[in-house]
C-alpha cells in the first residue's frame, strides 16, 4: 500500500489541520508516513503546499516525484491546478470551487473552469456554502478531507477518530460539527 | 516505545532533553526556530528548570552556550544558515578553545532559498572550524544524531555541528525516543588555560586541534552513520549525503545497482573513499547544497570527468534537489502526465491585512515618491521586506541583518540627500543597535523607521528581545529626544505620519521614527488565550 498526496491552498487556510487528522489516522493503523510542510515567509498569503506520502514500506523522499501523486487535495481550486505536473495519469484532483483572489492576475472563471474541465477524475465542490449548510461554518477543510475519504485508502473510522482525538479537548460539540461537515463530504464526493 | 510524529525540528529537540540537555540557545530563523519552540513548550524544561529564553542575535547564543558547556553542562545552539555568519566569530574560536560539556551546534540551511537571502552551506563552516559535522538522512536519524552527537563532543572535546535543511526541518514522520539521561554535574576544565585564547595559549590549543584531526577521521571511519552498501557493478559508484540519499533510494527503489557511501558524518572518512575510488570507474557525488564534497574528493584524486556531480554539472549547481533531478541525473524516465495550466499564476507572499507595517508602508510610500530620486529607502530582513513587493514597492535593499541603518549611512556619505532605513525591533536588538551608534556617532543625516510590533513575526511571533525598551535604547545611544517619535500606525493615523514622516526626512541630522502597533497575528493569539483564562 502507498499513497501520495498533494495538499494545497492559500497561507492560513488550514491545510495543515487535514494533515494532521489523516496523519493521526495513518499511525493509528500502523503505516508509515512522511509530511513534508511550508513554515516561514513563504506561508503569508502566498501559495503552500504540503507533500504527505504514505506506505506500508520504508519511504525515502520527503518530496513527491513528478507524474506520481495520486491524490491532490486543495482548498483552493486555482491552487489545484498548479500541482498538475505531480499527478498520476489516473490520479484524482479534489479541490474546493471558491477562488481565493488576492491577486490582480487572478485568472477570469471561465478560462480556471476550463482549465478544470480538462482534468479527467475530479470532485469540485463548494466546502464553504456545504459547511454552512450542515452548521459548522467553520469546518470547511473538514467537507474537503470527508470528499477525499474514498480516495485516501484509510478506513473511513480511522479518519472520524483521527478527528475526535485531535479535537476532543476543544469539547464534544466540535468534534460533532467536524464529524459532521467529514460526513457531508464523503457524501458529494460518493454522489459523483 | 510508541513512534512520536515528529517535525525534524521537534526530533532534535526531543533528542536533546533526553540527552541530558541543560540549555538552548537560539534567535529565531526559518528553519531552525520550531526547535527551540518545541524545548520552550515541553513540560519537561519547566520541570528541569531547562534554559530557552531566545537570545538577542546568535553571537549572543554561542557564547552563552559556551558557558554553559565552560560549566560543565550540555547546551544546544540553534540557528539558520545566515545565522552562522553571526555567531561564526565564536563558533571558530570554539574550536580552538575546545568545551566540556557537549555542545551540538544546528545549522539549518536553506537550498532554494525558500525564506532566506542565500543559500550558503554550513558544512563549509564546519570543515573551517574543523569540527565533527553530523547530516541526518531522516528524522529518526535527526534525533539519534543529535543523542550521539553530545555524547561525542564530549569524547573529542569539540562541538560538533548537525547540518539540516528546510526540507528534513520541516517535514514530520515517526521518531522512536531513547532513554532519559540526567542532565551534567557542575564541572569545570581541569586545564585553567583553555578558555584563554591569549595568543600563547591559542598556539598550544591550536596544535591539539590539528592532532584532533586523526580522532575526528576515525571516528567518521567507524561511524554508523557513514554506511557503504557494496554492490557488483562498478562501472559508478555513489557518494550520497543526508538527504541527498532519499531521492537516489527513491529512484531505486529495489535497490541501487551500483556501491553507494551514505554520507552522515563528516570529516569524510577517506580511506573509504579513497577504497571506491579505486574500484569504481566514476563516482557521482549527490549533496544538498554547494559541491563541498565533490571537490574535497577532487583533491584526493583528481582525474578529468571522474568526479561527477554538482560541479561538473551532472546535477544543477544550485537550488533544493528533489527526486526528478536526481532521476534526470541518471537518465531515468520522470515524465508529467499532466502539463500545468497556463491560467495558474504566481501568488506571492503579501502582509497579513490589518498589519501595522501596511500603515507604516502607506505613508512612508507616499513621502518617498513626492521625493523622486533624491529618496531612497534600505529594508532588513523581517516581514517588513515584503514591502518591496507591491502594492508599496519602496524598498531599494535588504542584504543582512541590521544593514538598513548602516548602508543609509554609507549612501549619506556618498551624497545620497533622502536615506531612509526601515528595521523591524527583533532585528533592530539583534544587529542593527551598533549600526546606530556608527549614525549617532556621525550625526548621519538619515531618518530610520524602527517598525515595532512587539514580537519576532516573520518566524512566528517570538519575543523580541527590545520590547517595552526600544526608546530607552535608542536614547541611551544617543539619539536626540527631539528627533524620536513615536506614532501608531493606524489609517486614522495616515495624515499625521505622512507629517511626521516628511519632517524628519527633512530634518539634516538623524531622527528615530518608532510606529508601533502589535503584529496581528500575535494579538489574536493573546486574546485567544485570555479568553481561555477567562473561562477556565
Amino acid at each position: 500500500m502507498k499513497i501520495d498526496i498533494i495538499l494545497s491552498g492559500v497561507g492560513g487556510q488550514g491545510i495543515l489541520s487535514i494533515a494532521t487528522i489523516i496523519g493521526e489516522a495513518v499511525l493509528s493503523e500502523g503505516l508509515q508516513m512522511k509530511q513534508s510542510e511550508v513554515h516561514g515567509m513563504s506561508q503569508r498569503g502566498g501559495d503552500v503546499q504540503s507533500n504527505l506520502r504514505i506506505s506500508d514500506k520504508a519511504i525515502y523522499s520527503d518530496l513527491i516525484p513528478q507524474g506520481q501523486c495520486d491524490l491532490i487535495l486543495s482548498l483552493e481550486p486555482m491552487e489545484a491546478l498548479r500541482y498538475l505536473p505531480y499527478l498520476k495519469k489516473d490520479g484524482w484532483l479534489v479541490t474546493s470551487s471558491v477562488p481565493f483572489v488576492n491577486i490582480p492576475s487572478y485568472p477570469e472563471a471561465e478560462a480556471l473552469q476550463a482549465a478544470l474541465d480538462a482534468v479527467p477524475n475530479k470532485v469540485v465542490l463548494d466546502v464553504e456554502a456545504i459547511a454552512k449548510d450542515c452548521g459548522s461554518a467553520r469546518s470547511a477543510n473538514m467537507v474537503l478531507l470527508g470528499a477525499a475519504t474514498p480516495f485516501l485508502h484509510l478506513s473511513y473510522e480511522s479518519i472520524e477518530e483521527g478527528i475526535r482525538a485531535i479535537f476532543a479537548r476543544k469539547g464534544q460539540d466540535i468534534v460533532d460539527k467536524n464529524i459532521a461537515a467529514l460526513r457531508a463530504g464523503k457524501a458529494v464526493a460518493e454522489q459523483r | 516505545m510508541k513512534a512520536l510524529l515528529l517535525l525534524g525540528d521537534e526530533a532534535i529537540a526531543q533528542a536533546a532533553l533526553d540527552a541530558g540537555l541543560s540549555g538552548v540557545y537560539a534567535y529565531p530563523g526559518t528553519p531552525s526556530t520550531e526547535i527551540t519552540e518545541y524545548i520552550q513548550h515541553s513540560p519537561y524544561s519547566k520541570q528541569e528548570n531547562i534554559q530557552c529564553r531566545w537570545a538577542t542575535n546568535e553571537k549572543t547564543a554561542m557564547e552563552a552556550a559556551m558557558g554553559m558547556s565552560f560549566a560543565g553542562k550540555r547546551s544546544l545552539v540553534c540557528m539558520k544558515h545566515v545565522g552562522v555568519n553571526v555567531a561564526a566569530d565564536p563558533l571558530m574560536n570554539s574550536s580552538i578553545s575546545g568545551i566540556v560539556g557537549g555542545l551540538v551546534f544546528v545549522a539549518a540551511d536553506d537550498p532554494s532559498m525558500h525564506s532566506s537571502q542565500n543559500e550558503q552551506d554550513s558544512r563549509f563552516y564546519g570543515n573551517f572550524a574543523m569540527i565533527p559535522i553530523l547530516e541526518p538522512s531522516n528524522q529518526q536519524e535527526a534525533y539519534d544524531m543529535v543523542y550521539a552527537g553530545f555524547e561525542l563532543s564530549e569524547r573529542i572535546g569539540y562541538p560538533v555541528m548537525l547540518r539540516i535543511t528546510t526540507r528534513l526541518a520541516h517535514s514530520r514522520a515517526g521518531v522512536v525516543r531513547k532513554a532519559q539521561l540526567p542532565q551534567n554535574e557542575l564541572h569545570f576544565s581541569e586545564d585553567p588555560k583553555q578558555f584563554v585564547l591569549l595568543p600563547v595559549n591559542a598556539r598550544q590549543r591550536y596544535k591539539q586541534l590539528l592532532a584532533a584531526q586523526n580522532d575526528m577521521q576515525a571516528s567518521s571511519m567507524n561511524s554508523d552513520f557513514n554506511p557503504y552498501y557494496d554492490a557488483a557493478d562498478k562501472s559508478k559508484g555513489i557518494i550520497a549525503c543526508g538527504i541527498a540519499y532519499n531521492y537516489l533510494m527513491e529512484n531505486f527503489p529495489q535497490g541501487c545497482p551500483w556501491p553507494v557511501l551514505k554520507i552522515g558524518q563528516y570529516p569524510l572518512p577517506e580511506a573509504r573513499i579513497r577504497q571506491m575510488l579505486k574500484e569504481c570507474k566514476e563516482l557521482i557525488v549527490i549533496e544538498e547544497g554547494a559541491p563541498v564534497v565533490e571537490n574535497a574528493i577532487k583533491g584526493l584524486c583528481y582525474e578529468e570527468g571522474k568526479i561527477q556531480g554538482r560541479c561538473s554539472g551532472l546535477l544543477p549547481r544550485d537550488g533544493e534537489l528533489n527526486p526528478d533531478i536526481v532521476a534526470e541525473a541518471f537518465g531515468l524516465d520522470h515524465q508529467s502526465a499532466y502539463a500545468r495550466p497556463q491560467v495558474v499564476m504566481p501568488r506571492p507572499p503579501a502582509l497579513c491585512q490589518g498589519c501595522g507595517h501596511r500603515d507604516m508602508y502607506e505613508a512612508l510610500t507616499e513621502v518617498v515618491r513626492s521625493l523622486g530620486d533624491e529618496a531612497r529607502v534600505f529594508g532588513d530582513i523581517g516581514c517588513y521586506t515584503l514591502g518591496y513587493l507591491p502594492p508599496f514597492r519602496v524598498l531599494n535593499s535588504a542584504l543582512d541583518m541590521g544593514a538598513s541603518i548602516t548602508m543609509a549611512k554609507g549612501a549619506a556619505d556618498a551624497g545620497l540627500k533622502y536615506p531612509v532605513a526601515v528595521i523591524g525591533d527583533s532585528t533592530f536588538t539583534h544587529s542593527g543597535m551598533t549600526s546606530l551608534l556608527d549614525a549617532v556617532n556621525a550625526n548621519a543625516p538619515i531618518t530610520v523607521i524602527i517598525s515595532d510590533n512587539e514580537t519576532t513575526g516573520m518566524t512566528g511571533g517570538q519575543d523580541s528581545a527590545g520590547t517595552g525598551k526600544i526608546e530607552a535604547i535608542c536614547l541611551g545611544l544617543g539619539v536626540d529626544p527631539a528627533h524620536l517619535k513615536v506614532l501608531v500606525p493606524l489609517k486614522k493615523n495616515h495624515e499625521e505620519m505622512v507629517n511626521i514622516i516628511r519632517q524628519e526626512i527633512n530634518y539634516p541630522g538623524l531622527s528615530v521614527i518608532i510606529p508601533r502597533r502589535e503584529c496581528i497575528q500575535t494579538a489574536a493569539r493573546r486574546k485567544k488565550m485570555q479568553a481561555k483564562e477567562n473561562q477556565a
